[in-house]
Formats: structure tokens, C-alpha cells, sequence
């Protein structure tokens, strides 16, 4: 082994450090509903990237003649009451939910996260102040305090943005919070401590990254449940306004006919569906490989 | 075990109290003046003023503060601007339909959500596993609403066996269980998701503990150690995560309400902010927010009960 690490020029730290992640990467390939999980998400956020070179149609292009028809050549899943293509709509609005889901987590991530990690770093009257702002706003269900939010801001992009990461923010503070509670008793933060290492430094350089595992892991569950949030609202009436195409509006348009052309809700429906199993699937897959409690299974 | 409850219950005065504020300061913070929002936007200005006395919107924020907590108290949620009825009443209307509906989702649920996980977890990697993580998978992921919508077209527009909208007369047991069995099921499948998926991991970490290898080592049936070692330890979580479900569920039941035209708290809090119902709005959140801190404190005082540790750490 050391003759090999000479050659290629290694020393020992690396190939550790390289050997796990060759440890977490076989894990990951081994466990196949993650891999399969993984592709689909990749999958799906190319769709969302190329919408327009592969949509055959202009989603906001209405054609009285084609109204409501079943799947033929031309519109592979139909088209719905303003005759636009529901293949070419399900497509471009794979792009609201991807942007609102990823965006709200990643902003409810770090703010959340830095909320938790100050709460927990200092304790005391702040970790009372930022713990029990999360409490409050854990005392609404998340579709509640989406709806309150949405109702003050009001519905575009950037707001349910907005909306869906104030929701998120409390579930990674109260994670990060207590994962950082763990972490402060260990002996290399305590031995940073102890040397003088300033505050900042000790939250970024030595307990962040050993948390990010579980944020990264909560964070790809997450972006799910903001997806099925935004369909909820749009469902509502709350969520980025027509004739934008997404998902959840869609499937409320879809309702209204769904005795003629069931395929409208049916098709929209399945798309978050297969959005949301990818996130969950990919997400229950990353805790597996990170988690060597979990890798040997 | 007194002691704790009594000190769990007043830790959550405050949490409460804080809640009333927000969603005192939410509502003030709407965009739109109530009084246009109920008389309409070609209403005189002196009618709007008048209205705006009327309701006290005209009075300083503190004293509108001070009169929503003390009608609060005495259980006085006030008149909806919009349609002149009492919002108690409006809510007390609706209430059991929200609750009857949540109820039997959790019920169904842990009914045969609990026997799956089970069976999922004795009998790791066969058949029955593989069809258990899928179905899990699956109910953790669609949509309560997309769920409901799916159901409708196959159980009452398709095949027209159960009413396709509304909650039936809450008073006839058998018009309400007929309008009850879509929802309950769109509801009650996610809840079965959930605890299928808790019951296993939380057998399945149980079954690797020590005194199981102990039981097994000195002969016990395995019946008897996945009756009598195994399910009373894994109790702890699967108790306390349906506590953490139940709040999840309660929100999705506004979906479900939405979809079949059902009567309920979520409907009425959708219907309260499309009208600009600030009163209405106002109450329904409080609900909802109350239903949460009561099933947070049950859940904290069921798990003190399961297990003593608790207690003594206290």
C-alpha cells in the first residue's frame, strides 16, 4: 500500500480521504433505488434546462380548433381547454417547480442553518430567542403558514420563493441546532477551543462540515416537500398566476374537465409525483452512503 | 409524572401566546383594508369609515390587540365582515368534519400501517419488504390532493360508488361515512405511508439491540421476543412521530377539504383569504395553531407515560 501511495505520490491523509469516498460512492451504486432515484432527478432537471428545445409547442400558444383532445400524433398528451399542448406545458413547468424547490431550500438552508448554529453555539438567551421563534413556527403545519405568507406577499416567483424558505427555515434550524449540540462536546472542537480558535472559524472550519451530511441529506428530502408546497398553493390559486405554466395549476384547470380530459390532471399530477419519489429516493440514498451505520446493510 | 405535565403545560402558555401575536400581526399586515374588502371597492368612503369603526380598525394597535386576546379568552372570535355570521359559529360548523377526517386518517393508518411495518421488518429483503419500502415511498411522495383527485375519477366519476363532492349532513351516520371514504382514504393512505415506514426502521433498530440477541440466545420464542422485547420498545418513536404526523396531516387535510368541496377548517381558511375575510382568517389560524400546540403537549405527555426515563431526567 505504501509502496503504491509513494509512486502515485500520495501521502496517507489523502488516500484515506480518497478511499472513503470511493467507500460512500460504492455505497451509493450498490443501493439501486438511490441510483435509480439520483438519474431521475438529474433527468428531470435537464428537462427542466432544455424545456424550449424540446416542448414542440409555445405552452402559452392557444388553439381554439385542438381544444381538449385525447392523446394523438400531434399533442402526445393532449391538449386542454385553450387547446395548448399539455406535453409542451407539463415540460416548461417542470422549471417553476424546480426553481421554487431549490431555491426556498437552499435560502431556508442557510439561513436556517445559521439560526440553529448561532442558537446552539452560544446558548443561553439567544439559543431561547432564535429556539423559540422556530417553535412558533413549527406550531403552524407548513401548508398553513405557506398559505399565511403567500396571502401577505402575494404569488409570484420570487415570493413563493420567499414563503416556501420562511418555511423551511425552522426544519434546519432545529437540525442544524441539534446536530451543532452534538458536535460541541467533541475533542477536536473542544481542543479549538482551547487553542483560541475564534468563533467563526470553529462553527465553519470544524462543525459545519461535519454536519453538511445530514443538511445535504435533509435538503434533497426537502426540496421535494417545497415542490409539493408550491402544487399545493397553485392548487389553491395561491401559486404563480396563469397562464404560467406549473404543475399544480394544471392539475386545478385539469379538475374542471376532468370528465372530458382526465389526462390534463392525471399527466400534471404524475410529473410531481415522479419529481417528488426522485428527491426522496435520491435523498434516502445519500443518507445511506454517508451514514456507515447505514452502509453496511 | 404530575409534576412534568403541569410544567409541560405551562411552557407551552408562552409558545401560545407568542402565536396569537403573529398571527395577530399577520393579519394587520395583509394587504387591503377589511372594511373595502367586505363593502366592495365602489363602497362610499363614508360607509368604509363607518365600517372601519364599527369593526375597531380605527382604534390604536395595542388596544386591538389587548380586545382580540380578551375576546379570545372568552371565546369570542368575532362577526365575519363578509358574510355577518358569527365566525365561533362558522367554525364549530365545520370543526367535526376536519377532525372526523384527520381522526380517521390516523386510525387507518396506524391500523394497518403498524402490522405492514411489522411484517416488513421480520421479514427483511423478501416480497413483502420490497412492497412495503414502495408503497411507503410512494405515499410519502404524491400529493394528498393529486391522490383525492385520482380517487374521485376511478370511485366516483368511472365507477360512480361514492358521492364525487361535499361532506353529506355530519348528524347521519350513514350519509357521512359514504362522504367520508374518499378523503379518509386519500388521507389515510399517506398516514399508512408514514407509519409503515417508522414501524420498520424502528423494529428494525430494536432487533439489533442486545437484549433481543439475549432473548434469542437463551431460547425465548420469536413470537414472544417481537411481542414482548421487541414492539414495546419500538413504541417510543412510533408514538411520538405520529404525533409529529398528525400536524402534517392536518395540513394536508386542507387539500382534501379543497378537492372534494368538503366542509372543514382548511376550507373555510381558503375561502377567508380569497374573500379577504380577515376575522374568519384570523380565528381558523389560531385553530390550527392551537390543534398543533395540544397535540405537541399530548404527544410530550404520551411519551413521558411510555417511558419513565423521561420522568426521572426531568
Amino acid at each position: 500500500m505504501s509502496e503504491i501511495q509513494e509512486q502515485l505520490g500520495l501521502n496517507a491523509g489523502m488516500a484515506v480521504e480518497i478511499s472513503q469516498r470511493n467507500r460512500m460512492w460504492r455505497a451509493f451504486r450498490r443501493n439501486k433505488t438511490a441510483t435509480i432515484g439520483g438519474v431521475m432527478a438529474v433527468f428531470i432537471v435537464l428537462v427542466a434546462i432544455f424545456a424550449p428545445l424540446l416542448s414542440p409547442y409555445d405552452p402559452l400558444e392557444q388553439d381554439s380548433v385542438v381544444r381538449l383532445t385525447g392523446s394523438s400524433a400531434a399533442h402526445w398528451l393532449g391538449t386542454d381547454d385553450f387547446g395548448r399542448d399539455v406535453y409542451s406545458r407539463i415540460l416548461w413547468g417542470s422549471r417553476v417547480s424546480l426553481i421554487i424547490g431549490f431555491f426556498s431550500v437552499l435560502m431556508g438552508m442557510i439561513v436556517g442553518t445559521g439560526m440553529g448554529m448561532v442558537a446552539g453555539y452560544y446558548g443561553g438567551k439567544i439559543e431561547t430567542m432564535i429556539m423559540r421563534t422556530v417553535d412558533v413556527l413549527m406550531c403552524f403545519p407548513d401548508l398553513i403558514l405557506a398559505i399565511a405568507v403567500t396571502a401577505v406577499l402575494g404569488s409570484n416567483l420570487v415570493n413563493l420563493i420567499i414563503t416556501l424558505a420562511i418555511v423551511m427555515t425552522p426544519r434546519f434550524a432545529r437540525l442544524s441546532q441539534g446536530q451543532l449540540l452534538k458536535m460541541k462536546e467533541t475533542e477536536y472542537v473542544v481542543a479549538a477551543q482551547a487553542i483560541g480558535a475564534k468563533v467563526p472559524r470553529i462553527i465553519i472550519r470544524h462543525i459545519f462540515p461535519n454536519i453538511f451530511g445530514e443538511l445535504l441529506v435533509a435538503g434533497t428530502l426537502w426540496v421535494g416537500v417545497a415542490i409539493r408546497l408550491e402544487a399545493n398553493l397553485a392548487f389553491i390559486g395561491l401559486g404563480v398566476q396563469p397562464p404560467t405554466p406549473t404543475w399544480g395549476n394544471m392539475i386545478r384547470e385539469g379538475v374542471d374537465v376532468l370528465i372530458n380530459a382526465p389526462g390534463i390532471s392525471i399527466f400534471a399530477g404524475l410529473s410531481i409525483l415522479i419529481t417528488i419519489l426522485a428527491f426522496n429516493t435520491f435523498g434516502d440514498g445519500i443518507r445511506d452512503m454517508i451514514d456507515p451505520r447505514l452502509r453496511g446493510e | 409524572m404530575f409534576k412534568y405535565a403541569v410544567r409541560r403545560i405551562l411552557q407551552s402558555i408562552p409558545i401560545l401566546l407568542i402565536v396569537l401575536t403573529l398571527v395577530f400581526v399577520v393579519v394587520r399586515v395583509l394587504p387591503g383594508d377589511p372594511a373595502v374588502a367586505a363593502l366592495g371597492d365602489y363602497a362610499s368612503r363614508e360607509a368604509v369609515e363607518a365600517l372601519r369603526e364599527k369593526l375597531g380598525l380605527n382604534d390604536p394597535i395595542w388596544l386591538q390587540y389587548i380586545k382580540f386576546l380578551g375576546n379570545l379568552l372568552k371565546g369570542d372570535l368575532g362577526k365575519s365582515a363578509i358574510t355577518g355570521y358569527s365566525v365561533a359559529q362558522q367554525v364549530i360548523h365545520v370543526l367535526p368534519y376536519t377532525l372526523t377526517l384527520t381522526f380517521c386518517a390516523i386510525v387507518f393508518g396506524y391500523i394497518f400501517g403498524v402490522p405492514l411495518g411489522i411484517s416488513a421488518a421480520v421479514h427483511r429483503n423478501s416480497f413483502i419488504d420490497y412492497f412495503n419500502r414502495i408503497f411507503s415511498l410512494l405515499g410519502l411522495s404524491v400529493p394528498a390532493f393529486y391522490l383525492g383527485i385520482l380517487l374521485m375519477l376511478i370511485f366516483a366519476i368511472i365507477f360512480p360508488i361514492f358521492p364525487v363532492v361535499g361532506g353529506g349532513d355530519f348528524w347521519d351516520l350513514k350519509d357521512n361515512l359514504r362522504h367520508l371514504v374518499l378523503p379518509g382514504f386519500s388521507l389515510g393512505l399517506l398516514m399508512m405511508a408514514y407509519v409503515t415506514r417508522m414501524t420498520r426502521s424502528s423494529i428494525l433498530v430494536v432487533l439489533r439491540e442486545d437484549y433481543v440477541r439475549t432473548a434469542r440466545a437463551k431460547g425465548v420464542i420469536e413470537r414472544i421476543i417481537l411481542y414482548k422485547h421487541v414492539l414495546r420498545n419500538s413504541l417510543i418513536p412510533i408514538v411520538t412521530l405520529g404525533g409529529l404526523y398528525a400536524v402534517v396531516l392536518i395540513g394536508s387535510s386542507v387539500m382534501v377539504e379543497i378537492v372534494f368541496s368538503r366542509p372543514g377548517l382548511g376550507k373555510l381558511m381558503v375561502g377567508a383569504i380569497k374573500q379577504r375575510d380577515y376575522t374568519t382568517l384570523q380565528s381558523v389560524m389560531v385553530i390550527y395553531a392551537v390543534m398543533v400546540v395540544f397535540i405537541n403537549l399530548a404527544t410530550d405527555l404520551i411519551y413521558s407515560l411510555i417511558d419513565p426515563r423521561i420522568r426521572y431526567d426531568d
